[in-house]
């Protein structure tokens, strides 16, 4: 279970002009500038909950999933995720959560995909029996039977963000972070990546928070949807809350935005 | 010609933009030579007789090689050159009413210019205020300094077209990165850049002095104290200007070739 | 139906086999590096051949300069050798190990470093891991020949107190050096701009380090010996090997220098402290 209460944080941007003495300085003090970024965010989400992180750029949802990762310390409020602290306890607490960045890859470049995942197993520390029936199970759903033996390099971005995917979920994760997974990906590999979300979700109770621009994943994937603006949560509902008859979920969040104005 | 000066004016602009790497590079240069000072001072201090040059003069060499290192320095090769052989990019230039060449040449020697401008005055101007004979003396005299500034230019231009060269030899290699640091130590330690030339023993030199890292910033840095003969100095100034015509010719020969290997090969 | 996978992950005893286990990780990251780099061999090998001739230049420029110098401040050209070629070993074993630390201003400013952050290991493991330099072999082999080159060359007599020395001076001055580059990292937390200035202290070092530090005057032997403890590791223990100066105490010399890694592990995890309450 993940909650938190009344989290709020804000960023310090330094101010600094360009020039070597103004980086010396820099390394001292700084002309600072503050940021709210997460104003009393509160929320609860239940285990196995797929839910659909949303707000346009610079709301605040990086902020939360760096939070609830671990990434990133609060200035205030409460956050515990499966009875942990995440980042008080980190290293405890990542084992326990995967996460995608759909714009980084966190597979070797020049080394067959599959070596990456004996080095994450390595890494994570997860026994032979768990990561063979693991990698089976992750190649069967993700068809990444051929893919294995392929340098990540000579893989394209569909394939590529199939084995990100399964990279994440080698040690079982509890939680998986979705950040942007299927940007830039032609419509095969959208739906196929959607349709293995699913079905882990269903399988293997994984909760699943997923940040997006696609408007689609969050109707394919989600029922819930947290809607945050100006680093506050300004909705948190079902897809058929906010519905209104015969617009598309396109024009409809395009709707909430102008609404809440962020 | 005009599109060159502007592929120039647009290169000399970005480095300049480079003032936090500039005044880090001041730092370190000025460190750098201030150690180069130290060394020659101790080999000094133990056996001034088989010094080549006087100390001061040698003080001034290692100065103004720390002031213009951008200028002279092999290893600050245009990277964006390179990679543009490596990743195709170069197919979009290819597609312009230009000569690749000419293009790289003037972006090579702005990069430089620019680089240097923003780094030399401040060291010039420290170097020049340390106490004699460990500071940078004043040219010997102003005929002197004219020659120093011909020479550098000469320099300069010699510089670039032989890391154009080994720029070009990327067409033809599928490691030119390797490549380069080999070229690159080499003309590092031929003109001068590890030990001047003239400590070099007499046969070595002799050698050492006909070969093109020889006109590179041996010629320049030399001339500035006065510490050439009229004769060497006649056949320095030959030599650096027919290096540049051979370099010169023979980059973009091998640039032609190395065009037409890629449109026949489609990269 | 909803069955957990099997997740034994947790039962696994944590304590003991952090060590081990770290270093088996250490192994693996290394053995992932060598079939990258592997991948591209022609230019692996040229490029080891580069950094050969990079230190084989510097060597041929104290060959040259000692045909002209018998000797400089007292040392002769065989003493500068070994000097130079020690200073280069620590180096070169230092950068292929430690120069994951070189590209830390790029896993920074790409933000890999969240990556880092979201596994179960430590962070300067994974760091480290992330890039063996190991191109740096060229440079290895050159200073192993070189030093090799200089004990036939000077009149040494061996002990097993010179021996010691000999290895404490190559475990300090590796540590010493991958303290500096932990420290370049360190920095990057807090500013990725004009940090070239480092190269002071690491290829100035190594460059510089070629002569006993003594020549370059007082002071620059009181800042090496208290400042950046380069002399610890070069000068004193030299003139012990040298027969210069007698005395059990520069044979443990070297190994003070390992307590420059302190500080520069302490600003690493302030750094850290600060990137996780900045996030940026």
């Amino acid at each position: 279970m993940i909650t938190m209460e009344h989290v709020c944080k804000s960023y310090r941007i330094a101010k600094r002009n360009a020039g070597f003495k103004e980086a010396c300085k820099a390394l001292f003090h700084r002309e600072q500038e503050e940021i709210q970024a997460l104003r009393d965010v509160s929320f609860t989400i239940q285990d196995g909950e797929m839910v659909g992180y949303i707000g346009p750029n610079g709301a605040g949802k990086s902020s939360t999933i760096k939070i609830l990762s671990g990434i990133l310390t609060p200035d205030s409020g409460q956050c515990l995720v499966n009875g942990l602290i995440p980042w008080k306890n980190r290293i405890r607490h990542v084992k326990e959560i995967g996460v995608v960045f759909g714009q980084r890859s966190q597979l070797w470049w020049d080394v067959p995909v599959i070596d990456s995942f004996l080095l994450l197993k390595d890494i994570y520390s997860i026994p032979d029996s768990v990561y063979r029936s693991n990698t089976d199970e992750l190649t069967e759903l993700l068809h990444l039977k051929e893919l294995l033996r392929t340098p990540a390099r000579q893989l394209s971005l569909g394939q590529r963000m199939r084995c990100e995917i399964a990279a994440s979920l080698l040690h079982s994760p509890k939680i998986l972070f979705l950040d942007e997974p299927t940007i830039g990906l032609d419509a095969v590999s959208k739906l196929a990546v959607r349709d293995f979300i699913r079905s882990q979700n269903q399988l293997h109770g994984t909760t699943v928070i997923l940040t997006t621009h696609d408007m689609q994943d969050i109707e394919a994937l989600t029922s819930r949807i947290l809607l945050i603006g100006r680093g506050e949560i300004l909705l948190d509902g079902t897809l058929e809350d906010i519905k209104r008859g015969g617009q598309t979920i396109d024009e409809t969040i395009a709707q909430l935005y102008q609404e809440y104005e962020i | 010609m005009k599109k060159y000066f502007s592929f120039f004016r647009l290169r000399f602009s970005m480095g300049l933009q480079y003032r936090t790497a500039a005044l880090a590079g001041i730092v370190t240069q000025f460190t750098w030579g201030a150690m180069e000072v130290l060394a020659f001072r101790a080999f000094y201090e133990t056996d001034a007789n088989s010094f080549p040059m006087s100390l001061s003069a040698t003080c001034t060499y290692v100065w103004l090689q720390q002031a213009f290192l951008a200028l002279f320095a092999a290893w600050l090769m245009d990277n964006e050159l390179l990679e543009s052989i490596i990743n195709g990019n170069i197919a979009y230039e290819l597609c312009r009413p230009i000569h690749i060449y000419d293009m790289w040449f003037s972006k090579s020697i702005a990069n430089r210019l620019a680089k240097a401008l923003l780094r030399s005055f401040p060291i010039i101007f420290i170097a020049a205020c340390l106490p004699a004979p460990y500071g940078l003396s004043l040219p010997a005299d102003p005929g002197y300094f004219l020659l120093f500034l011909l020479t550098l230019v000469l320099g300069l231009a010699v510089t670039v077209s032989f890391c154009m060269l080994v720029h070009v030899l990327a067409f033809f290699t599928i490691s030119p990165r390797g490549l380069q640091m080999i070229f690159v130590s080499a003309a590092d330690f031929f003109a001068g850049g590890i030990i001047p030339l003239p400590f070099f023993p007499k046969k070595v030199q002799f050698f050492m002095e006909l070969l093109p890292f020889a006109s590179m910033q041996n010629v320049p840095l030399r001339v500035y104290s006065g510490s050439m003969t009229e004769a060497e100095l006649a056949k320095a100034l030959g030599l650096q200007i027919l290096w540049l015509l051979l370099l010169l010719a023979g980059g973009r020969k091998l640039c032609q070739y190395g065009e037409q290997k890629l449109t026949v090969q489609g990269g | 139906m909803r069955q957990n996978r099997q997740n034994q992950t947790r039962n696994l005893p944590c304590q003991k086999r952090s060590i081990r286990h770290s270093f088996c990780l250490y192994t693996h990251y290394l053995s992932i590096n060598i079939r990258s780099a592997m991948e591209y061999k022609s230019s692996f090998f040229l490029t080891a051949l580069g950094q050969f001739l990079v230190s084989f230049h510097v060597f041929l420029g104290i060959l040259f300069l000692f045909q002209r110098f018998s000797n400089v401040k007292g040392f002769t050209y065989s003493e500068v050798l070994l000097c130079y070629s020690i200073v280069l070993l620590e180096f070169s074993l230092a950068e292929m190990f430690a120069r994951g630390f070189d590209q830390f201003s790029e896993m920074v400013r790409s933000g890999s470093f969240d990556r880092v952050l979201v596994r179960p290991r430590n962070e300067l493991l994974q760091v480290l891991g992330s890039k063996f330099e190991l191109t740096r072999i060229g440079r290895l082999l050159q200073a192993l020949a070189m030093f090799f080159y200089g004990i036939l060359q000077s009149h040494i007599l061996w002990t097993p107190g010179k021996i010691i020395t000999v290895i404490f001076m190559l475990f300090g001055g590796t540590c010493l050096f991958s303290g500096i580059f932990l420290l370049y990292a360190s920095l990057c937390f807090f500013t990725l701009e004009g940090l070239e200035f480092m190269n002071i202290a690491t290829d100035g070092a190594r460059e510089y380090g070629k002569y006993p530090l003594s020549i370059y005057g007082k002071r620059m032997l009181q800042f090496t010996t208290f400042v950046i403890p380069y002399a610890l590791v070069q000068y004193y223990p030299l003139l012990y090997l040298l027969d210069k100066r007698n005395g059990v105490f520069y044979v443990f010399l070297p190994l003070l220098s390992v307590l420059f890694l302190a500080p520069c592990y302490l600003l690493w995890r302030f750094g850290v402290k600060c990137y996780t309450s900045s996030g940026s």
